[in-house]
C-alpha cells in the first residue's frame, strides 16, 4: 500500500481519528448522564473524512463546518480540553461557553466554527478563500457539508462563485447517509452528490469516507490544484454516521442491525488498524498506545470540564461588539 | 470642501479607504461591470454608479463582480471579513436581503459572541432603501429595522452627502458588521464635503435644527421633509428642533431625551413600515425613560402598514410628506395636558 504520510504523520492520523472517537464516546455517556446541556451531535463513524482532509491543512488553511463539528476541530488542531469545557458550558471553554457544541471555533487554528445553520459555512469558506488569495497567504478555504446541506441553495451558490472567481476553496461533502431523520437515497433527487458538484465546473473525486488512505489522497490531489491557483475543487465521500443526529434520537428511521453492521465492517479505525498492520507500516504497540493516549486525554478533559467554572452574569453582555 | 453628490460623497469614501488599506475591497453585483460581455468595462458603476471607476484604479481583484447571488457574496464577504479583509458587499436593493439574511444575522452578526469576543468581523454592507422611485414592493423598503432588531449589527442611514461620506469611512473602519443604507431618491443630493478623508463617528445624532416647540427625529429622506415641515411651522410660531440620528444601531438616545426634556413633545418620522419599527422603537425609549416631561401624547408619522405600491398616485400617498408631519406636531400641540 502506497501513502505519502511518514511514519510519523500516520500516527498522527491514527492518534486523532482514535481522540474524535473517544471524545464523541464520551460527550455520549456525559449528555446521557445529564452533564451537557442543549444539543449535541457526533461525528463517530466519520473520522477518516476529517482527518484525511485535515492531514493536507496548516493554520494558515480555514475550514467552515457544520453542526456536527467536534471531529472537524480536532482534526484541524483545536484543544480537545478547552473543546469539551466549551460543550460543558463552561467560562474557559474555546468560545467562553457562549458557542457550545453547534459553535464551537478556533480561528488561530484556522476553524472558523461549527455551525448550526446547515448550508451555513459554504459560502463562509469561500470568503475565506478569497481573503487568502488577496492576502497572498498562500492558504486555501475548506467547506465541510453534509448531504443534508447539498440540497441547500448556499452551497449552490457558494460552488458556483468558487467556480466564477476561481478561487482556492475545496468543498468535502460528507455524505453520512441522513440528513436528520430523512434517508439521502430520497432526499438527494439526483442521488448523486458528486456530479452535483461536479455540474458547477470544478474537478470531484467520490471516494469511501471510511477509507482514511482514499480520502487523504483525494485532498491531496484538490488541495495541490486549489494551492496552484487553479480553481475549488470537491470530494464526496460516504461514511455513514454511528450514532443518531443528535445523542438521544432514537432512531426509529433506520434498521437497528444497520448500526451494528457498520461498527462491524465499516469502521474507519478497525480499516486503518489493519490497512497499516497488514502492509507493516504500523505495529500493534504503536496504535495501542494512540488508542490508550486518546482515551486519557479525553478522560482529562471530561474531568476538568466538570470541576471548571461557570461563565458569571457578567459575562452575558460582552462580546457583542468590538466597539459600540 | 467641495459640493458634491451624495453618490460622488460615497464614491470618494470608498476611494480614499481603498487607496489608504489594501484591506479593503468591495464585492457585489455590476459593482463595476461588463465581464463576460461585448460591451464597455466598468459598464455599471453599480446599478446606481456610486463606485463607478474604482475597478480602473484598483482593479478586479478589488473590485470584484460577482454573479447575482447574495448568499454568496455576503456569505463571502462575511467570511473574508473574519480572516483578514475588510469588505464592503453590496447588496443592490435591502429588499434582497430576504435572499441572504442567514449569512447576515446568523453567521456575520454572531461570530463575535458565539466565539467567545476571539472573532472580528470587519465587514460593510452598502445597500439602497427608500420609496419614490416607481420600483413597487420588492425595491422601495426601508427595512433597516430589521437590522437594528439583531445584536451585532450596527446600522447607518445618512441624509446628505457630507454624513454619507464621513459615516462610510467610519464603518469601513470599524471591526464590526455594519448596514449601510443608502436613500436611492438622495444620490442626487447636493452637499458641501471636505476633499479630505473625516470620520464620523456611529452612534452621534446630528441637530440640524433647534426649536423649543417640539422635537422631530427623521431619518435619511425624512429629514429634509420635516425641514420644509418646520419652515411651515415656524411661519405660524411653532419652533421645531430637529433630530437626524445617523444611525440607528447605535443610537443616539441621550440627544434624543434631552431634547424632548426641553420640548416635552415628540414626533418620529420614519419611512419604515409603522408595526414594531424604528418609530415605535424610538417612541418606547422616550416613553419609558422621559415619561414625566412629554406634555403631550408622541406621534408617529410613517407610511401605513401595507406593501410600497406602485401607481405614482399610491405611492405619493403612502410617503410621509411635510404636511402629514406638519399635521402631526399641530395634534401634539392641541393634546397638551
Amino acid at each position: 500500500m502506497g501513502t505519502p504520510l511518514n511514519h510519523d504523520e500516520l500516527i498522527t492520523a491514527y492518534g486523532q481519528m482514535r481522540t474524535i472517537r473517544a471524545f464523541e464516546e464520551s460527550v455520549n455517556e456525559e449528555f446521557l448522564d445529564g452533564n451537557i446541556p442543549g444539543f449535541v451531535h457526533l461525528y463517530a463513524g466519520q473520522e477518516a473524512i476529517a482527518v484525511g482532509v485535515c492531514a493536507h491543512l496548516s493554520d494558515e488553511d480555514k475550514i467552515g463546518s457544520t453542526h456536527r463539528g467536534h471531529g472537524h476541530c480536532i482534526a484541524k488542531g483545536c484543544d480537545v480540553r478547552a473543546m469539551m469545557l466549551e460543550i460543558f458550558g463552561k467560562k474557559d471553554g474555546l468560545c467562553g461557553g457562549k458557542g457550545g457544541s453547534m459553535h464551537i471555533a478556533d480561528l488561530d487554528r484556522g476553524m472558523l466554527g461549527a455551525n448550526a445553520i446547515v448550508g451555513g459555512a459554504p459560502p463562509l469558506a469561500i470568503g475565506a478563500a478569497l481573503a487568502a488569495k488577496n492576502l497572498g497567504t498562500g492558504g486555501i478555504g475548506v467547506a465541510f457539508i453534509g448531504d443534508g446541506a447539498s440540497n441547500q441553495g448556499t452551497t449552490f451558490e457558494a460552488l458556483n462563485m468558487a467556480v466564477a472567481l476561481k478561487l482556492p476553496a475545496i468543498f468535502v461533502f460528507e455524505n453520512n447517509g441522513y440528513g436528520e431523520g430523512t434517508g439521502h437515497d430520497f432526499a438527494v433527487g439526483s442521488g448523486d452528490i458528486g456530479a452535483l458538484a461536479g455540474a458547477f465546473g470544478m474537478p470531484v473525486t467520490c471516494v469511501d469516507g471510511t477509507d482514511f488512505f482514499a480520502v487523504c489522497e483525494a485532498m491531496a490531489d484538490a488541495v495541490d490544484r486549489a494551492r496552484s491557483g487553479d480553481g475549488p475543487g470537491a470530494i464526496e465521500a460516504k461514511a455513514t454516521r454511528f450514532y443518531g443526529h443528535y445523542v438521544g434520537d432514537p432512531e426509529r428511521y433506520r434498521s437497528s442491525i444497520e448500526v451494528s453492521e457498520l461498527r462491524e465492517h465499516h469502521d474507519c479505525l478497525k480499516i486503518f488498524r489493519s490497512r497499516v498492520l497488514e502492509s507493516g507500516l504500523l505495529t500493534e504497540n504503536e496504535l495501542d498506545d494512540q488508542d490508550r493516549e486518546a482515551v486519557a486525554e479525553v478522560d482529562a478533559a471530561v474531568l476538568a470540564a466538570k470541576a471548571a467554572s461557570d461563565p458569571t452574569s457578567s459575562d452575558l453582555i460582552t462580546d457583542v461588539y468590538a466597539g459600540y | 470642501m467641495t459640493t458634491v453628490s451624495m453618490r460622488d460623497a460615497l464614491n470618494q469614501a470608498m476611494r480614499e479607504e481603498m487607496r489608504r488599506d489594501e484591506r479593503v475591497v468591495l464585492i457585489g453585483e455590476d459593482v463595476s461591470g461588463g465581464l463576460g460581455g461585448t460591451g464597455e468595462d466598468d459598464a455599471m458603476g453599480g446599478v446606481f454608479g456610486v463606485s463607478q471607476g474604482l475597478v480602473s484604479e484598483f482593479g478586479r481583484e478589488r473590485v470584484i463582480d460577482t454573479p447575482i447571488t447574495e448568499s454568496a457574496i455576503m456569505g463571502m464577504a462575511a467570511g473574508a471579513a473574519m480572516t483578514g479583509l475588510r469588505p464592503i458587499a453590496e447588496l443592490m436593493f435591502i429588499d434582497f436581503m430576504g435572499v441572504c439574511f442567514d449569512q447576515i444575522f446568523n453567521q456575520a452578526a454572531k461570530f463575535r459572541y458565539m466565539f467567545g469576543g476571539k472573532a472580528a468581523t470587519p465587514l460593510v454592507v452598502r445597500t439602497t432603501i427608500g420609496a419614490g422611485f416607481r420600483t413597487a414592493a420588492q425595491h422601495s423598503q426601508s427595512l433597516y429595522a430589521l437590522f437594528a432588531h439583531i445584536p451585532g449589527l450596527k446600522v447607518v442611514i445618512p441624509s446628505n452627502p457630507y454624513d454619507a461620506k464621513g459615516l462610510l469611512i467610519d464603518a469601513i473602519r470599524d471591526d464590526d458588521p455594519v448596514i449601510f443604507c443608502e436613500h436611492k431618491v438622495l444620490y442626487d443630493t447636493m452637499g458641501d464635503v471636505p476633499e479630505e478623508s473625516y470620520r464620523i463617528p456611529m452612534g452621534e445624532a446630528n441637530i440640524v435644527r433647534s426649536g423649543t416647540d417640539v422635537t422631530i427625529v427623521a431619518l435619511a429622506r425624512m429629514v429634509g421633509f420635516a425641514l420644509e415641515a418646520a419652515e411651515l411651522l415656524a411661519a405660524k410660531g411653532v419652533e421645531s428642533t430637529i433630530i437626524d440620528p445617523r444611525t440607528i444601531s447605535p443610537l443616539d438616545m441621550e440627544t434624543i431625551i434631552e431634547s424632548v426634556e426641553e420640548t416635552g413633545r415628540l414626533v418620529v418620522v420614519d419611512e419604515g413600515y409603522p408595526r414594531c419599527g424604528l418609530a415605535s422603537d424610538i417612541a418606547g425609549e422616550v416613553a419609558e425613560h422621559a415619561f414625566g416631561v412629554l406634555k403631550a401624547p408622541i406621534k408617529r408619522v410613517t407610511p401605513p402598514h401595507t406593501p410600497v405600491p406602485f401607481s405614482p398616485t399610491l405611492e405619493d400617498a403612502y410617503i410621509p410628506d411635510a404636511c402629514r408631519i406638519v399635521d402631526a406636531v399641530q395634534a401634539t400641540l392641541k393634546q397638551e395636558r
